[in-house]
């Protein structure tokens, strides 16, 4: 089955500027692209997705939906880098030439990727610092106070509830600037607070020049993101 | 860079000490498997002499190996590994930051205490300082072959055996020299210089290979 998506801008698209992003060696001016050319991508002689093309610009999120199994999570891993693909590429326009999309992407897969016998505020000093940002206390504690977890930056993170080590992971976002965000069911576990917050740090991030592919589920409040629908058929229960 | 490095090794450094003292634990396997030996072997205190370097070396090894399986498992359960290999430092950086937290939370121990335990052995003194450094200088390889069967063993559940099975047999020369180099005092059959200087040149090619090699299966098992 053939899929082709292609989405050119529509006569309100507006050029969003790159202003934080500097640091990731992206110019001033451009306007970043994530594309994809026919992407092909097989796990044990499966085929997952087949021919998939798609274009996903600063500004505008990208909102991969479809039943489980259609391979959601199989192409954001894909386009981080993890998955080899059978055929295609995918290309990040107007962003650092010399990284690889992955090194250039925030990662947020189904797992926090927080370790429980540290604070909530060690992991998140340690991803800054391993992410080449700034590691210190002012900026994470800045991220905690944005997801309105300030007071529990010195608790061990298996003392936090599924919702709030959701909101620590997501504070990872905020204490490296990367243009690109692959968000796998980002909101699962938040409460209806929560959401709409991390509703606002997206629009926020999609306004100041950056990009979003999501998966989900649930709609992310992202107004003005275009959907792509993954077929059933591509999947495992093909 | 040199600042995700730091930021890597604090953090495995806090978790070795915070998780159950794991650096700890190993020092007390360290100490039990080299308390069991006089009950196996009977109290003849000249025997235990002879093949106390021996009994430290193996117990040490073991020791080593015990800790190593969960070196990259972790990372690869709670989704760290997936946003390490993106970070900014490369993956085979990553490997050799991780296993030099690991050696100076749970090798170094060891190091330090086998003098100690080698004196329930009836060791003497000088036999004691050459066991200390042939382990100090050895262990480091000893972790760095763990790494390569912990980077292969990481999707597996209880890869911990497959592991031993994998990098015991590529520990033997390690073995060899260690022991010879520490028992060149108490009876051994070559002077210290030789097997120590080999034992110094296969931790530093350890060191310089290993790396590529774990993260070349981290990298290809996790596809």
């Amino acid at each position: 089955m053939r899929r082709l998506i292609d989405k050119f801008p529509s006569p309100g698209y507006r050029n969003y500027r790159l202003k934080a992003l500097d640091g990731m060696g992206a110019v001033e001016g451009d306007v970043m692209r994530l594309s994809a050319r026919d992407i092909a991508i097989e796990r044990g002689g499966r085929s997952i997705i087949a021919s998939l093309s798609f274009t996903a610009r600063a500004g505008e999120g990208l909102l991969l939906t479809g039943p489980n199994g259609a391979g959601k999570s199989t192409v954001l891993r894909a386009i981080a880098g993890f998955l080899p693909l059978a055929a295609g590429a995918f290309a990040l326009e107007g962003g650092a030439s010399e990284s690889s999309i992955g090194e250039q992407a925030h990662y947020l897969g189904h797992a926090d990727a927080l370790k429980g016998a540290l604070t909530a505020g060690e992991n998140l000093a340690f991803w800054a610092g391993a992410l080449g940002s700034d590691s210190s206390s002012g900026v994470w504690r800045g991220a905690l106070q944005r997801l309105g977890l300030a007071h529990v930056a010195d608790f061990p993170v298996r003392a936090l509830s599924a919702g709030q080590k959701r909101r620590v992971a997501l504070a990872r976002l905020l204490v490296a600037a990367r243009p690109l965000w692959l968000l796998d069911e980002p909101t699962t576990a938040l409460d209806a607070a929560a959401q709409g917050l991390f509703a606002a740090i997206m629009r926020e991030h999609l306004d100041s020049g950056g990009l979003i592919v999501a998966a989900t589920h649930a709609p992310l409040g992202l107004e003005g993101a275009e959907t792509l629908r993954l077929g059933a058929s591509l999947g495992i229960a093909a | 860079m040199s600042g995700s490095a730091r930021a890597l090794f604090l953090r495995e450094w806090r978790i070795a000490r915070r998780i159950g003292g794991g650096a700890s634990v190993g020092a007390v396997f360290f100490l039990i498997l080299v308390t069991i030996m006089p009950f196996a072997l009977g109290p003849d205190l000249n025997l235990l002499a002879r093949i106390g370097p021996a009994i430290l070396w193996i117990a040490a090894l073991l020791a080593t190996l015990l800790g190593l399986d969960r070196l990259f498992q972790g990372d690869a359960d709670d989704g760290s590994l997936d946003v390490l290999v993106n970070a900014s430092l490369p993956l085979e950086l990553v490997v050799l930051v991780k296993c030099a937290a690991h050696w100076a939370a749970s090798a170094l121990p060891l190091v330090i205490v086998s003098p100690l335990f080698g004196i329930m052995l009836a060791m003497e003194a000088r036999p004691l300082a050459l066991v200390a450094l042939s382990l100090a200088a050895g262990t480091p390889a000893l972790t760095m072959l763990g790494a390569i069967g912990a980077a292969l063993t990481v999707s597996l559940r209880r890869g911990g055996l497959l592991m031993a099975v994998l990098i015991l047999p590529l520990a033997i020369p390690v073995l060899i020299f260690g022991v010879s180099a520490a028992s060149a005092a108490s009876g051994g059959y070559a002077p210290f210089a030789m097997p120590f200087t080999m034992l110094c040149a296969i931790s530093l090619a350890a060191i310089a290979l290993a790396p590529f090699a774990a993260a070349a299966a981290l990298r290809h098992v996790r596809e």
